[in-house]
């Protein structure tokens, strides 16, 4: 059996092999937590990868913290070996399209998740192979899960809110429910 | 009744009677609903017993459209190119609050259709999140009676009146 690794012997390594690059721990329930700068995610994930047997990315989600402000990536990497889940976060401004490295030459998994967050969240990743939307049609405009997203009134000539009027015939109508 | 018996009735009788035991729904899923659409057909609750079983894997050969889940944008437009391939006549069931009314996704769903009647002429609404298939019998059965009582397959014409 191979001595295990722990969150806190993780975070030692990352920080004397990265100096500057880990700039917070948060030790949260269940999965603690590392802040990563967003320029060296790709070599920090890299080392993990190849020197401390984390064989998967589980997980990559987008968040949007609109008090920071600020948008997010998360990593979940997993190492079965070690018996660890790591999360790494990654803030980038809260602009149109801020932009961090693609893991996808790293994890085939990165692929589909990156183009989740770049559908949903508006976050570039560069060096993708494949960047487009995957859920929502090609033609939609906008990140549908940042906070401050409007639904429109109109898709393809299709009303979307419920409670629809159209302003066209509103004055005809008016008063009649 | 012996083998020799003659039976009076219409051709418009006959027409209807043909139309609403034979309905051919379009294999055509989904989300949840669209399971218990399939446990409807299977052997357990048998639609087939009501002349509504014939699944069929195109539009064109299907006259029934049972829209059995969630609607969103994008398939809206399918759905309508489905709808717009059947051959008349044809009728469509809503199934499931999701394409009643938009469902759960009521008000915060920016991606669902609030109604699948904002793209297709809706016959039946079948209320249930999902329906049991008894709810899916029922309606099939409130449709055969709508088809019933529908106006005449053949329009009336000549001295039996104006041509429709």
């Amino acid at each position: 059996m191979t001595q295990r690794l722990s969150f806190e012997e993780l975070h030692q390594k990352l920080t004397q092999k990265f100096p500057g690059a880990i700039l917070e721990k948060t030790d949260t329930k269940p999965d603690p937590s590392l802040k990563v700068d967003p320029a060296k995610i790709h070599d920090v994930v890299q080392y993990m990868r190849d020197e401390l047997q984390f064989e998967s990315l589980s997980n990559l989600n987008g968040i949007d913290y609109p008090a920071l402000p600020a948008l997010a990536v998360i990593y979940h990497l997993r190492s079965y070996k070690n018996g660890l889940v790591a999360a790494l976060k990654v803030y980038l401004p809260r602009e149109e399209a801020p932009k961090v490295r693609s893991l996808c030459d790293l994890y085939k998994s990165a692929n589909w998740m990156e183009r989740e967050a770049y559908d949903l969240f508006g976050i570039h990743f560069e060096g993708h192979p494949d960047q487009r939307r995957i859920f929502m049609p090609p033609d939609w405009v906008g990140a549908p899960l940042r906070k401050d997203y409007v639904t429109p009134d109109y898709y393809n000539g299709m009303p979307v809110p419920l409670y629809f009027t159209d302003p066209a015939d509103s004055a005809s109508k008016e008063g009649a429910h | 009744v012996t083998a020799d018996s003659v039976v009076l009735t219409s051709v418009d009788e006959v027409l209807k009677w043909g139309r609403t035991n034979s309905l051919w729904p379009l294999t055509f899923g989904l989300a949840c609903c669209a399971i218990e659409m399939m446990a409807t057909g299977a052997a357990d609750y048998d639609l087939e017993r009501f002349g509504c079983g014939v699944f069929r894997a195109t539009p064109r050969q299907a006259d029934l459209m049972i829209v059995a889940g969630t609607v969103t944008l994008k398939m809206a437009s399918r759905i309508r190119t489905l709808y717009e391939q059947m051959p008349d006549p044809k009728w469509v069931i809503s199934m499931g609050s999701c394409s009643n009314k938009g469902g759960p996704y009521w008000h915060e769903g920016y991606h669902v259709l609030k109604g699948v009647d904002r793209v297709v002429p809706v016959d039946v609404y079948v209320p249930g999140c999902p329906p049991r298939p008894e709810t899916l019998l029922e309606a099939v059965m409130v449709l055969q009676k709508k088809i019933r009582v529908q106006e005449p397959v053949l329009k009336p014409f000549g001295f039996f009146g104006k041509q429709a």
